[in-house]
């Protein structure tokens, strides 16, 4: 019992590190580690990935906000196109044949992963003019980033295409039920051209508001078994710690050049499935 | 203090607090869990039969009132879930005190969708 309880620790630790840095959940870790590797019921690993994307992106928060990394105006604004995308994909479930959707979106991921690769050595956003809107919402900020050791200005545009990718992030997870925070991530970066470590911060900062809405079903249909979601949670809490400190203290091309890897296996993994499908 | 400025400065102390509350609820929720764990691994026993574990949060408080170690376990892990509700609550208090209402109301329309699809997603 000890054994398997301080082996989901250790994975729980890598899983909310890495979710962490990137702006995930931390499910594309735990999910495969807990089901092939040690054997768990699928039904209580997607159980505890839902606790640590809750963990990540509450134990994350606490640093990027009190460095203010986190743009919290983004994330509450863009939050009411994943909450609403959500609903939706819940609606579309069974009418929308996922095997396509699997495709599509395994390949949009490619496809941006190839646009983070182009922009591998890009430090920060070029600049561009100023988006009205943007000032509307009052969605421009600052940050101080400890890797350059500066107070980074930023603009944000791309208003509409980054909430309606949101609104698409969220019919994802919805239907799918697979981490949105690797679109989220995709939509603030590519689309709204906010800086990577902003994109990231702010991904953490919503993941965990839109899993604890459906953290309720999973309890009462018994996917939170206790012995597995209870290490997940201290070792995805703890790993999320380690992983913000160093997540100041790295650049954003260093981040991207992580982010790669994992954008690419995931695209993958999403195309295999829709071609099996 | 011109009107940018004083933005600034509210946009900052709201995020003062959002982050403070979010430490308290991750602090708490992270000892209560391991306390729960802990007990569990010390004693061996769950405080339930067999592979079975408590699914609603009434059975969990009923277990957490005579220490059963997977309704504390239970217990942290649920204020962990509600860590992100709270931060939406927090959220609306923050932005109505600094009279910023398009944020306040941005914030309630959030709030109010999680509701509707929490209550959908139980029936």
């Amino acid at each position: 019992m000890i054994s398997i309880t301080v082996e989901i620790l250790l994975i729980s630790v890598f899983a909310g590190f890495i979710g962490s840095l990137l702006g995930l959940g931390g499910g594309i870790i735990i999910t495969p580690a807990l089901t092939l590797y040690l054997g768990i019921d699928i039904k209580y690993a997607i159980g505890a990935s839902i606790v640590s994307v809750i963990a990540t992106s509450s134990g994350s928060a606490i640093a990027y906000l009190k460095d203010k990394i986190t743009n919290v105006r983004a994330g509450m604004f863009l939050e009411i196109a994943t909450t609403t995308g959500a609903l939706t994909g819940a609606f579309l479930a069974g009418v929308i044949s996922t095997k396509y959707l699997y495709l599509t979106f395994g390949f949009l991921l490619l496809y941006s992963a190839g646009n983070m690769f182009r922009k591998r050595n890009q430090e920060l956003p070029q600049e561009f003019p100023a988006n009205p809107l943007a000032e509307k919402l009052k969605l421009n900020g600052s940050y101080c980033d400890r890797a350059l050791a500066q107070q980074v200005d930023y603009h944000v545009t791309g208003i509409y295409s980054g909430f309606g990718m949101m609104y698409i992030a969220g019919v994802i997870s919805g239907l799918l039920g697979i981490g949105s925070g690797i679109f989220k991530v995709m939509a603030m970066d590519s689309f709204m051209k906010l800086p990577m470590k902003v994109s990231t911060a702010t991904s953490n900062f919503m993941i965990g508001v839109t899993a604890a809405a459906s953290a309720g079903i999973y309890l009462s249909r018994g996917s939170i078994d206790p012995k597995i979601a209870a290490p997940v949670a201290l070792g995805v809490l703890f790993g999320a710690g380690v992983g913000t400190k160093l997540m100041q203290r790295l650049k954003s091309t260093t981040l991207r050049l992580i982010f790669i890897p994992v954008l690419l296996y995931v695209s993958i993994e999403m195309i295999v499935k829709g071609v099996r499908l | 203090m011109s009107k940018d400025a004083a933005d600034k400065k509210n946009i900052e102390d709201a995020e003062i607090i959002i982050s403070k509350t979010l430490r308290a609820g991750v602090a708490i929720s992270a000892t209560i869990t391991c306390v729960g764990l802990v007990l569990f691994i010390l004693t061996g026993d769950s405080g339930y039969p067999g592979e079975t574990f408590p699914t609603s949060v009434r059975e969990i408080i009923k277990g957490l009132v005579v220490f059963k170690p997977y309704a504390v376990m239970l217990s942290g892990l649920l204020i962990l879930m509600l860590t992100p509700v709270l931060r939406v609550g927090v959220s609306i208090v923050t932005f109505i005190k600094e009279k910023d209402y398009m944020y306040a109301s941005i914030t309630v329309t959030v709030f109010l969708i999680l509701i509707i699809s929490f209550l959908l997603g139980r029936g």
